[in-house]
């Protein structure tokens, strides 16, 4: 009996080195291990044993038994870790080929750009303020010094609403809403205001009768051209890097006194000069003052205890500038091919 | 204002590099637009000597010339002029020349060798006026002093720099050359040179031979005028209308020339007259009278209203006052007595005239922006002064001089401390008081003089930025930002925010369309005649129709953009706008409580309500192409309703409803109107047909338009969580059997009334109309999820829930499919 459990043994380890299949092993581990099988078979004649025998070859009977359990488990182990690296290797795919998109669509440029610096202003503690696009005549031009018969007008072409007289009319300028915040909120004051304006000129590749502008006003005591520097200067580096310089020039407008424009170092050459910037080095960016006193007293501020700064900026000319757009009317043509690539 | 470099070294000793010029007086305040250097078109060019003229052995229209260009041998040069002879000095032009048209290169004509060409005026960018002595069509045969070889620019004149400022309108002082030249001594710190003008004249009353009346001495202040005899008309000399050419001013004769040279020269306008064509030797300065007409300068007759100002003879007008002169009192080639004038004319009058005979000139320019109220003597004298040097005539040594002029100065406080505290900067009062002088100011006893040429002085903010231009602005310190800073957005800065990110998450373009269009849109979008979209904000001064009204629907604008894209071969297209609309208002606002007044001036604000339309916002959204329909459309704007907050709306056919006139631009059986409670938000579907058709779009096209102000008024203001049930769910399907024309939202809402608490969730999952299916109904399959928050539902509760619902189904005439 003892030789027929070690020959089952040597036999079903030899079967075992064939096996290349899971399902044969199971087999193969029913045919020895199973109920019916091979070992049972032969311990069912345990009976027959004497009582000296019987422990022995019981002890035999267990190891063989578990020694072809090892076996069959180890291989089939083995066997599945092949399976499993063979399917994993079957599910090799194209990793280059496109991702699957949910539909996501795109802000336009100019609220790109609009958003990036009203976040800035924000994060200095301006708020935003809105005001009419349709106004009058006393809060664009009047309140703001620009008398009527002032010849600064003449460089407005204003559009004006039939049938008002030539009161209405459509901002020419954000400037409007300094005086529709200075009526309703007391100093301190500190906000901007983007918002289209309108003037009559013809579209080209540099000019549309509607644009942007971002307006700002600040009124406290004791604001100085210092603060004014100041601020525009953070901007710029906020939008711009820290390398950039402005540049301040002394101009005129009505409702700001003292004046000036202010020109950004130029974006290709950074200020040596360039065919982008004519030779200059510097672009013009916008316009700025300190509040005219008259302004302030129009809307009933005492300017000798208030001052305060305000300044304006083209959104379309920083649109263009930051996404090298060379043609103002592709902002509002709104061709899907343009719009998708911001 | 063009300023001759040559002309400014009169008055101040420009001797610095061109380019460091134009940048100090930019930074100044005098803004330079551009600058150019005569003649830096033409190179190479010299003075020759034509020593013989002779026939070209094979052309009978070219000639062969020796010249002496001042070399060790003349040159051959051939030509075809026939206005030069032996000894004409002309301008030649050599092998490798530059001209403004073009390089030179020595060559063969017909055999002969050539090694140049003789340059005519044109050739060198001139024109009769500069040289009036010359023959426009041929070679320039030059009467200057030169010597041979010299080159041509240095022998002509064409040797000056001509600047280009913008003057801003605060500053027409600044319009002439030595206002500029001022403006150069004040910034680079060098003395002005202004020699006050004097002429000797010759004995004569003058009041013998002319008499100025003004009449309206409000609107024209002052009045001089004087008188030269036996003037001799002919051009000015060589200098002054060099000098006039670098300005941009074209030289005419001697006389013109002196009035446009002592406008340039001081920024006053001078004008002459024939004392011929001043009947009753009388000159009044009168208002117009209405209807009365004058043909001006420029040769067209003007009919003149009572408001304007005109200077008279006793019969007619001969001159609008400030902007032109009339066309028959000008100077001719016979003129032997010649007027001058110098005048103050009051700005507003000049402007409102230019306006309303649409008439600009250069005096009108300056004096609309205001000259010096005091100057007007000393101009006439410069002209004097320059008569006597061109020997044009004989000066009378007595002139008229009608003044009402206020001459009291401009004064203004001067605190250093005030305007280092404004400007923020520690700038010493002593060198502040160097800035204001070296500008024309005066500083005594605490106070600012401000010179009679400047008319923009009022406050004492003026003087910081006198102060501040010369100090240099870029050499203000920055000062960080100070204070609390507490800003946020307001609650629609919010709410537009949160819609604009939510339109783009969902696949939607933004878009930036034009708030004015045209007004063919109402037809466009079939609008009814007597819609109250027609009822516009219209522009009085379009640029055309097509921007000549302020939208009253975002619609239009939506379909021209769809309508672009597709024409434009884009497949699909997403797109999305939040922008206004402008709606007339019928009346004034009326303004309550804290709003009546204004806040800082107190004033009430009724009385500064212009009755401006209202604008409210707007979502609009359209899409064509990549299989959308409808239910695709709305399916983005129910997501963005529910994303807002905005829950339970309806959607009612678009023709049950009044709310948006746009229904006519859609599908009537595939359109609707969004309602919450009975509020109408807005309205969606397909584009009608013959809309599609005139918008050229070749695709089913969908568009939604949703009012903002009424989103945010129902959007539910908080979130509230609700509790994680603890109970399972329990499912039933229903299959129903229902006429085609009941909506699915009537089946809904029947069974959500009859399930009542427990309903969880009502899932449309299937709706089929066909073979199996009786025409004219149709099949709609739902799975209905219930549950408690009490315990488990037990097969009863949910089937005692079905029946109820079947019941109430069975009301709208729903039946459980067999």
């Amino acid at each position: 009996m003892k030789e027929q459990l070690e020959k089952i043994e040597v036999l079903a380890k030899e079967e075992l080195g064939k096996c290349s299949a899971i399902k044969a092993l199971e087999e193969l581990k029913i045919k020895y291990l199973g109920k019916k099988g091979e070992l049972t078979a032969i311990l069912k004649q345990m009976g027959k044993l004497s009582a000296e025998e019987r422990p022995v070859i019981g002890q035999l009977a267990n190891k063989v038994r578990t020694d072809i359990e090892e076996a069959v488990n180890s291989k089939l182990a083995a066997l599945k870790a092949d399976a499993q690296a063979a399917q994993i290797k079957e599910e090799s795919i194209d990793i280059t080929l496109p991702g699957k998109f949910a539909p996501f669509g795109k802000f336009h440029p100019l609220t790109k750009v609009e958003n990036e610096i009203r976040e800035i202003f924000m994060g200095m503690g301006f708020e935003i303020a809105d005001g009419p696009e349709i106004d009058d005549d006393y809060h664009v031009f009047e309140a703001l010094n620009l008398p009527p018969d002032h010849p600064a007008r003449d460089t407005q072409d204003t559009f004006y609403i039939e049938g008002t007289n030539e009161t209405n009319l459509l901002r020419t300028q954000t400037s409007s809403v300094q005086v529709h915040v200075m009526e309703t909120q007391k100093p301190p004051i500190r906000i901007i205001s983007p918002g289209r304006v309108f003037r009559s000129d013809a579209v080209d590749a540099t000019h549309s009768p509607l644009f942007h502008q971002i307006e700002g006003l600040v009124i406290d005591k004791g604001i100085t051209m210092s603060d004014l520097k100041g601020t525009l200067e953070m901007l710029m580096k906020k939008l711009y890097g820290n390398d950039c310089k402005l540049r301040f020039r002394p101009h005129h407008f009505p409702f700001t006194e003292p004046s000036c424009e202010v020109d950004i170092s130029c974006f290709n050459c950074g200020g040596e000069g360039c065919s982008m910037c004519k030779d200059e080095g510097y672009i013009e960016l916008l316009g700025a003052g300190m509040v005219h006193p008259k302004v302030l007293e129009n809307c009933g501020i005492d300017s000798n205890e208030y001052s305060g700064f305000a300044f304006g900026l083209g959104l379309e000319r920083m649109v263009m500038g930051r996404y090298d757009i060379n043609d103002l009317r592709l902002l509002y043509e709104n061709d899907v091919r343009f719009l998708e690539q911001f | 204002m063009n300023l001759s470099m040559k002309w400014l070294n009169d008055y101040v000793k420009a001797d610095m590099s061109i380019k460091d010029y134009c940048h100090a007086l930019t930074m100044s305040g005098s803004k330079v637009e551009s600058y150019e250097v005569e003649g830096s078109s033409i190179s190479n060019v010299v003075v020759g000597k034509i020593l013989s003229k002779g026939q070209h052995e094979n052309a009978d229209a070219l000639f062969v010339c020796q010249v002496d260009i001042g070399a060790d041998a003349p040159i051959q040069i051939v030509t075809n002029a026939k206005n030069v002879k032996e000894g004409d000095l002309v301008p030649v032009a050599l092998d490798g020349a530059v001209l403004p048209e073009g390089k030179i290169k020595k060559c063969k004509m017909r055999g002969v060798e050539s090694f140049g060409m003789f340059c005519g005026l044109d050739t060198l960018g001139l024109t009769a006026h500069d040289f009036p002595y010359a023959d426009p069509e041929g070679v320039f045969v030059i009467e200057e002093e030169c010597t041979l070889g010299q080159d041509i620019k240095s022998a002509i004149g064409l040797d000056d720099t001509s600047v280009e400022f913008e003057i801003t309108s605060n500053r027409p002082d600044c319009l002439s050359v030595i206002g500029l030249a001022r403006e150069t001594a004040a910034t680079y710190n060098l003395p002005l040179n202004v020699k006050a003008p004097e002429f000797k004249g010759v004995d004569g009353d003058i009041n013998s031979m002319l008499k100025v009346d003004i009449h309206n001495t409000e609107k024209c202040q002052r009045y001089c005028a004087g008188i030269v005899k036996n003037v001799k008309i002919g051009p000015s000399p060589r200098w002054m209308r060099e000098r006039l050419r670098a300005s941009g001013v074209r030289p005419i004769n001697n006389f013109v020339d002196i009035t446009n040279y002592v406008m340039l020269e001081y920024g006053q306008p001078m004008h002459a007259f024939d004392l011929r064509y001043v009947e009753g030797a009388h000159i009044n300065v009168r208002n117009a009278v209405n209807g009365e007409k004058i043909m001006t300068l420029d040769g067209v007759e003007r009919e003149l209203t009572d408001d304007m100002l005109v200077i008279a003879d006793d019969k007619k007008p001969v001159a609008v006052a400030g902007i032109m002169g009339g066309e028959y009192s000008g100077i001719m080639d016979d003129t032997t007595t010649v007027v001058f004038e110098s005048a103050y004319f009051e700005p507003t009058q000049v402007r409102r005239t230019s306006k309303a005979l649409r008439l600009k000139s250069d005096a009108s320019a300056r004096y609309e922006k205001g000259v010096d109220r005091l100057i007007s003597m000393t101009c006439l004298k410069r002209a004097f002064e320059l008569v006597e040097e061109l020997g044009a005539g004989e000066v009378i040594n007595t002139v008229i001089d009608c003044d009402y002029t206020d001459k009291t100065p401009a004064e203004v406080e001067f605190n250093a401390e005030w305007i280092n505290s404004f400007l923020g900067t520690d700038i010493s009062e002593s060198d502040m008081i160097n800035y204001l002088g070296r500008l024309g100011f005066k500083v005594e006893n605490g106070k600012v003089i401000a010179p009679s040429f400047r008319i923009d002085i009022e406050c004492k903010a003026d003087i910081a930025e006198e102060v501040a231009r010369i100090y240099g602005y870029n050499n203000i310190p920055s000062t960080d930002f100070r204070g609390v800073a507490k800003a946020e957005f307001t609650e629609v800065q919010k709410f537009v925010r949160t819609l604009r990110n939510t339109a783009v998450s969902l696949g939607g373009y933004e878009i930036a369309t034009y708030s004015f269009v045209s007004p063919k849109y109402f037809d466009k979008i079939k609008l009814p005649a007597d819609s109250r979209l027609r009822n516009v904000v219209k522009i009085q001064n379009p640029l055309g129709e097509d921007t000549s009204v302020m939208r009253t629907s975002t619609i239009p604008s939506m379909l021209d953009v769809l309508s672009f894209n597709y024409n434009n071969r884009n497949e699909k297209a997403c797109l999305f706008e939040i922008a206004k609309e402008y709606l007339p208002v019928a009346e004034k606002r009326n303004y309550q409580g804290d709003d009546a007044l204004l806040v800082n001036s107190g004033k009430p604000r009724h009385e500064y309500d212009y009755q401006l339309p209202d604008e409210p916002q707007r979502i609009t959204i359209g899409m064509y192409g990549g299989n959308c329909d409808f239910y695709t459309i709305k399916g983005m704007v129910e997501q963005l309703l529910d994303e807002m907050k905005i829950y339970d709306v309806e959607y009612i056919r678009a023709t049950d409803s009044d709310a948006f006139d746009e229904k006519t631009a859609m599908h009537p059986y595939r359109s609707a109107v969004i309602m919450k409670d009975g509020t109408a938000l807005g309205i969606i579907g397909e584009v009608h047909p013959d809309v599609q058709e005139t918008y050229e779009i070749g695709t089913k096209t969908y568009v939604a338009k949703l009012n903002v102000p009424e989103l945010m008024a129902c959007a539910e203001d908080k979130i509230t969580y609700s509790p994680l049930p603890k109970f399972p769910a329990t499912t039933r399907d229903l299959s129903l059997i229902v006429d085609d024309e009941v909506p699915v939202a009537a089946i809904e809402k029947a069974i959500k009334g009859a399930v009542g608490k427990i309903l969880e969730k009502v899932t449309l999952f299937d709706v089929y109309k066909g073979q199996q299916i009786e025409s004219g109904k149709k099949s709609v399959s739902y799975s209905i999820s219930m549950r408690s928050h009490d315990g488990t539902l037990t097969d009863e509760q949910a089937d005692s829930a079905m029946k109820k619902a079947l019941k109430a189904l069975a009301a709208i005439g729903a039946e459980l499919r067999a």
